[in-house]
């Protein structure tokens, strides 16, 4: 069987649609809408000229030379989705989306977003578009991604802070399927990642597979060869999937997912959903989430914005079960170092999210020796991170790291100035 | 063919003229004895039927107010064995038939089947599940008519004729018609929408079907009943227990069930 043929709803026993009835006849015109779409040559050309003229597709494969001397000498290729438009892989998932909402005769796009990378690409496509733009983000991370919260707000869309739960990524979802069972006739909700209620696992899947096509063409002309194993950062598994999927049936390939361990995989305080997490039901979809015994949903702990997510992406759940992805965790510090390294290495500074990918390579480099070639998805770009990179190493000079404490004392007087 | 005494009352109710109202409330708000009182009143001051709501993490059906609570009663170290007992508490205080309304990840946790039988034990009559549609329960469906337990899936006013014959055909006690595109809290005034479910739902067989969402006065529920079988109010109760305490929400539930002259 062709692991590349499931289309959902189920991934082994993972998947489904756990929504209230009010989303289903949504859900269910939206998986018409896309599986006539997939099929459709207009719909497929009007996406590819768009990522040809938008996205700056196809992104290229760069080989970090000297970063790989940390890493056992084996070959690391990073494929660069951090140069797309936006600076992140999160760009191909939206265009997809936007384009069906418009043949869906909706106006309007609710997104939810973590680290604001997802809440930045959907308020770009709302503008070129003309779609109007609500984005939910939790009231910690609009402190956290304050820099992206300006670029949504400067592309038009709305940005609406998150206070109830955990006012984190888990809760700005809430919060888009609130809105969205509210105003479904006029809105679609641009789901930014491969969890929730299908058709979103399989139709985000599908728009970012466009990462691991392209990449397998480039690896295959630069070295001759597939790779050896393809690492890439997993939260709610999007770039992942994108990179892993047209590789699925090739068996002589590893895959490997890298999680936010926080603090330690062992410890309270970290974002490892697969190693650590038991099956349960989240945002639509049965899947592998951080819960308690009674199925209350536990808090996540990471650096990373965009990682910080106690569940993940149904399919993710079904490659871990069936053994053919692996998936580790990489603690705060790991990815810090290695976010630091490839600065210095190759002068791309990557997002803290991939960074935990980055530090998966070192290790996998340093287990399979200098024979190897890693393939690694370079998913965003770092610009965002900044302000948490800039106190983390101490880059602040005194008067910059006072302000920086005085925002960590005083969060509610800094969501009040960006409302 | 089982007896489901909720629906016993909802058809005691109607052959009387007019139709039942069901009231929620979450427990362990503010504290697990005041949501046991509270619940004991709403029976005491007219309610014919106790909604009783299980505090979850992720309350995607919920409104503000609802939300406010339930994480209130997380925060104050809400289990699922609390739960059952103030199912037992309530069911031995007052003579009526009582209803557990959860998110569907808790149940999976403890075990379908254990829910169900545990459920049973302590004198519940069955679930309304929100966020799980008959299409996922199967589970739920065996262990339902195992435990002769009521299932209250949901219909809204999106759901398809295929949908809403589902949904009468896997509910047992009533089918909970949506009155409105949204989640919980109280609107100035239920949709027009509402009216239509129920004729659509009646259309796909249903003998039993009532209207939540949005319902908040006397008004509400008298206009509900003309055409439905029950009027179920929330977040007005809530709002209720948080600012006035049981007192409130006896006064507030009196005032409601004026609404059924």
């Amino acid at each position: 069987m062709s692991l590349r043929s499931m289309t959902g709803p189920y991934f082994g026993s993972f998947g489904g649609r756990f929504v209230p009835e009010s989303l289903i006849a949504a859900l269910d015109e939206l998986d018409d809408a896309y599986t006539a779409a997939k099929k459709d040559p207009a719909f497929q050309e009007e996406l590819a000229e768009l990522h040809r003229t938008y996205t700056g597709r196809p992104s290229i494969i760069t080989e970090a030379k000297r970063f790989a001397e940390h890493a056992g000498g084996a070959r690391i290729l990073l494929k660069r989705e951090d140069l797309n438009h936006t600076g992140s892989h999160k760009i191909n998932n939206v265009l997809g989306q936007a384009l069906l909402a418009k043949r869906l005769g909706k106006t309007r796009i609710i997104a939810e977003t973590g680290a604001g990378q997802h809440g930045v690409a959907s308020a770009t496509a709302a503008a070129l578009f003309g779609l109007e733009c609500v984005v939910y983000m939790g009231e910690v991370d609009t402190e956290r991604q304050a820099l992206n919260v300006a670029r949504m707000k400067l592309l038009g869309a709305d940005v609406v802070p998150v206070t109830v739960g955990s006012r984190t990524l888990k809760d700005a979802i809430n919060e888009a399927l609130r809105d969205w069972v509210a105003n479904v006739d006029t809105t679609h909700y641009l789901l930014g990642t491969v969890a929730g209620p299908h058709p979103f696992p399989a139709m985000v899947r599908d728009f970012h597979s466009v990462i691991g096509i392209e990449a397998r063409e480039q690896v295959l002309a630069l070295t001759g060869r597939l790779p050896d194993v393809i690492a890439a950062c997993v939260g709610g598994g999007s770039n992942a999937m994108g990179i892993f999927h047209p590789f699925l049936d090739d068996e002589g390939v590893r895959l490997v997912g890298l999680e936010a361990a926080g603090d330690g995989i062992d410890t309270l305080f970290h974002a490892a959903t697969i190693s650590k997490g038991r099956p349960g039901v989240l945002h639509g979809a049965r899947s592998l989430m951080l819960q308690d015994e009674d199925g209350q949903t536990l808090e996540s702990h990471s650096i990373s914005a965009g990682l910080d997510y106690p569940g993940v992406g149904p399919e993710h759940a079904w490659l871990d079960e069936i053994g053919r992805a692996e998936y580790r965790g990489v603690t705060d510090a790991e990815a810090m170092d290695a976010l630091r390294l490839l600065s210095r290495t190759e002068g791309i500074i990557p997002a803290i999210e991939t960074a935990h990918a980055l530090h998966g390579a070192l290790e996998l480099g340093r287990e399979l020796g200098p024979e190897a070639i890693i393939l690694v998805n370079l998913s965003g770009r770092g610009d965002k991170d900044m302000e948490t990179a800039a106190r983390y190493f101490g880059l602040l000079d005194a008067q910059a790291a006072e302000r920086a404490a005085e925002k960590d004392a005083h969060p509610t007087a800094a969501e009040d100035a960006q409302s | 063919m089982t007896t489901s005494p909720v629906e016993s009352v909802i058809r005691t109710r109607v052959d009387a003229g007019s139709g039942a109202l069901i009231g929620y409330l979450p427990v362990g708000f503010p504290d697990l004895d005041t949501s046991v009182d509270a619940a004991v009143a709403l029976i005491e001051n007219g309610v014919d039927i106790v909604e009783l709501g299980l505090p979850y993490s992720d309350p995607v059906m919920d409104g503000l107010v609802i939300q406010r609570a339930t994480q209130a009663a997380l925060q104050g170290g809400f289990t699922l064995k609390q739960g059952f007992e103030a199912v037992e508490r309530i069911r031995s205080r007052v003579d009526a038939p009582l209803l557990v309304m959860t998110y569907w990840n808790p149940v999976i946790q403890y075990g379908v089947e254990r829910f169900a039988a545990d459920l049973e034990s302590a004198g519940g009559a069955g679930l309304i599940t929100p966020d799980l549609i008959p299409d996922e329960a199967a589970e739920w469906l065996t262990a339902s008519d195992a435990h002769d337990l009521d299932r209250v899936f949901l219909a809204a006013p999106s759901s398809s004729p295929a949908r809403m014959t589902q949904a009468v055909e896997s509910s047992r006690g009533f089918v909970y018609a949506v009155s409105t595109m949204g989640i919980t809290g109280a609107r100035s005034d239920v949709d027009a929408a509402a009216r239509s479910v129920i004729s659509r739902l009646r259309e796909a067989g249903a003998t039993s079907a009532c209207v939540g969402l949005g319902i908040s006065t006397p008004e509400q529920v008298a206009d509900v009943l003309t055409y439905a079988d029950g009027a179920i109010v929330g977040s007005r109760l809530v709002s209720a227990l948080a600012d006035g305490g049981v007192p409130a929400v006896a006064a507030i539930a009196a005032e409601l069930a004026t609404g059924k002259d």
